[in-house]
């Protein structure tokens, strides 16, 4: 790459001479450009577009805090809730580290959730970005291994008793479940061994795994380009002098200032919640967490925290009496899929999968398949790509059945997190289980009311 | 089933109405504890009851003696008149009874009160100091409205003096918290009635600075962060538009 090839920067000044150096050894200059200053992006990047740069900024805020909490911080059954509280109380700002900590946390949801609909509105998972798609359903995942194994650490009761329901859900499994759960926890009940492992996996192992993710997801994007609101390929329309996108600005500087702006905007609301509203009346540090971790004394109602209450209330609906519902509907996307499908290998392997399951439904527990809905209700978003069958990409082209099914997913997020703080009632219970139905059909019928639905033409070009 | 289901979508309003995350025990309507962390005399009174009546049993080991001065006190004011069995101002504020003898003493060991402010909140701390009442049955001869059957005899009663309780009927039709029932004063204490009321809030008031010493700190520093945040928004959003100024 660096052969043969004229010195960038004017060897005159000491900094030119300084890239020159640096770039005849490292592709500085031809990163820089190829990634930032000639990265060219749509120019008609709305709100919603602020969000995967605010990802990066909790990251940041979440890194750089965790380090200095890492030097007071005491992964021992013992010491740690005590720790925290020397944190907040006798380290020099700690209590301002901590809180941005706590507060990044629920702030890194509240954007990836952000980030992820607008994917969901402009049709950003489609080809060709698929795999940038992909990248991020698995940062999705880390970040909530992330944030379960970070929870534990403060040793509170949400801590110990949270930590304990989510492990005991291993023990569903048929067969392994005990001895998996046994595994884990590293103890018959969440003790000691837990915490300090799950100290270890939330200060290297997911964060090792998110950074190379983060990486994979950023490398996948710039290679295909950005979507944008339209879902148009500015890619598609070039200036011939320039070889630049028509509808494409440099990243740099434009977008780098805009989301400088956002990034303050985001930072004051941040600090509105760091400095006046740390607890967010007990949703992001709740109340029960103050009291230190006691395995005797389970407390009578525990909630996980708000960002993952939408995937728990789908586990607490999944009862007994869901199963001949939930039967119904897996029969009806298998023949769905087995009249749409060509191969017969195809038609028999939907009928023969969901044959498989719907018997699974009647002869193994309930509990088994709450945590196997739970599941699957996050790695669903996987299979957008393949799901969106639409001639076109953005909700702006779309027909209105797409519209009013996103409105009921996300009316169904919504309410399914809602349930999930909510102490079971049998009211709450039958609400979340047709909910739990409306978050499904949003994925698994998508095929379907995609194809059928009407679609206006997208334009030539982005329209701002 | 279709009539069930109707039913449950016509009824979703009504169950996402339910009540707030604490959900627990006999509910009583809590009282709006008149606490503020910045009122200094308040919060001396507070730590005198404080370490007078509950730091024989409770401990606040999280907490120095020495942190006192963040209310205003000196070290020498907190090693007269405050400090009763710590050797040096900057011990933590331990108790001498262990956990087994609290335990056996009254049948759980007397929680650490360094945060509890932040797990009960100031309202239910209010509630519940004014809440003592004489119960023949319980063990030690006193029960409390918002924490049944609770192992802690009235602490302060000589204070307050002895009540019983009037109507103690909980309506069995009503939803959510029920009113605190009315109390009858069987015997008076040192103090009356709105003097009483007073020590509870700044003990109240003391517990909910203790659960968090920096808190006033906190907020005034929020105020400069959001002062120069909306000064850098300005500056930041002349700038974006500056350069998008030849965006089309």
């Amino acid at each position: 790459m660096a052969e043969a090839k004229a010195p960038a920067y004017d060897n005159a000044s000491w900094l030119g001479r300084t890239l020159n150096w640096v770039d005849e050894r490292f592709p500085l200059t031809v990163l820089w450009k190829s990634q930032v200053a000639e990265y060219y992006a749509p120019k008609n990047f709305n709100f919603w577009y602020f969000f995967g740069s605010l990802a990066l900024l909790v990251l940041v805020n979440q890194i750089l805090t965790g380090i200095f909490l890492t030097m007071n911080y005491k992964p021992d059954a013992n010491l740690a809730f005590a720790s925290v509280e020397y944190i907040m109380r006798e380290v020099p700002w700690g209590w301002l580290i901590r809180y941005m900590h706590s507060t990044g946390a629920s702030a890194f949801f509240i954007v990836v959730y952000l980030h992820m609909f607008r994917g969901l509105m402009y049709g950003s998972y489609r080809k060709p970005r698929e795999l940038t798609w992909i990248f991020g359903c698995f940062i999705f995942l880390c970040l909530m291994a992330e944030a379960f194994f970070g929870y534990l650490l403060p040793w509170g009761q949400m801590s110990y008793w949270g930590a304990q329901v989510i492990v005991n859900l291993f023990g569903a499994i048929p067969i392994i479940g005990e001895d998996l759960a046994i595994w884990i926890r590293g103890d018959y009940v969440i003790g000691d061994a837990t915490l300090n492992r799950f100290f270890a996996f939330h200060v290297i192992a997911i964060p090792l795994v998110l950074l190379g993710l983060i990486v994979a997801h950023l490398i996948a994007l710039h290679e295909t380009g950005s979507n944008n609101p339209d879902g148009v390929e500015i890619k598609k329309l070039k200036d011939p002098k320039t070889g630049h996108p028509v509808d494409g600005i440099p990243f740099h500087p434009y977008y780098t200032v805009k989301d400088i702006f956002g990034a303050v905007i985001f930072l004051i609301l941040f600090s509105l919640v760091v400095f006046f509203a740390p607890e967010v009346g007990g949703y992001f540090l709740e109340h029960n967490n103050f009291i230190p971790a006691d395995s005797l004394k389970t407390p009578s109602h525990i909630a996980p925290v708000w960002y993952f209450t939408p995937f728990y209330s789908i586990l607490r609906a999944t009862t007994e009496s869901m199963m001949p519902w939930l039967a119904a509907f897996v029969a009806l996307v298998a023949v769905l899929t087995a009249l749409s499908v060509r191969s017969r290998v195809a038609k028999l392997a939907a009928l023969g999968i969901a044959a498989v399951l719907i018997v699974g439904f009647f002869t193994l527990d309930a509990k088994v398949w709450g945590v196997v809905l739970m599941g699957v209700s996050v790695l669903v978003f996987l299979g957008l790509p393949w799901l969106d069958k639409s001639p076109v990409r953005s909700i702006r082209y779309k027909g209105p059945i797409f519209k009013v099914m996103l409105t009921l997913f996300v009316i169904a997020f919504v309410v399914l997190g809602y349930l999930g703080i909510q102490p079971p009632t049998p009211g709450g219970t039958l609400v979340s289980q047709i909910f739990l139905f409306v978050y499904f059909a949003f994925f698994l019928l998508m095929p379907w009311y995609t194809a059928i639905d009407s679609h206006k033409p997208e334009p030539k070009r982005v329209t701002g | 089933m279709i009539k069930k289901l109707l039913l449950a979508v016509l009824c979703a309003p009504l169950a996402l109405a339910g009540s707030p995350a604490f959900a627990s025990e006999a509910e009583v309507r809590l009282e709006h504890a008149p606490i503020d962390v910045r009122d200094v005399a308040s919060l001396q009174s507070g730590a005198r009851t404080f370490v007078n009546y509950c730091l024989n049993c409770h401990s606040a080991s999280l907490v120095r003696y020495n942190q006192l001065t963040g209310i205003g006190l000196t070290d020498d004011q907190i090693r007269d008149s405050l400090m009763f069995t710590a050797e040096k101002v900057g011990e933590p504020m331990n108790v001498a009874i262990s956990r087994k003898e609290g335990k056996e003493w009254f049948g759980v060991a007397p929680p650490d009160l360094s945060v509890v402010a932040r797990s009960r909140g100031a309202d239910w701390l209010y509630t519940y100091l004014r809440g003592f009442y004489r119960d023949p049955a319980s063990p030690s001869g006193w029960n409390n409205i918002v924490f049944p059957n609770v192992g802690m005899p009235h602490v302060l009663w000589q204070l307050q003096g002895e009540r019983s309780l009037v109507h103690a009927e909980h309506g069995a039709e009503t939803h959510g918290p029920v009113a605190p029932p009315a109390f009858q004063q069987v015997s008076a204490g040192t103090l009356n009635s709105a003097e009483y009321d007073t020590v509870a809030r700044d003990l109240t008031n003391f517990l909910v600075w203790m659960g968090e010493p920096h808190q006033l700190r906190r907020k005034q520093i929020g105020y400069i962060v959001l002062g120069a945040l909306t000064a850098l928004a300005f500056i930041t959003w002349l700038l974006y538009k500056e350069y998008w100024k030849d965006v089309h």
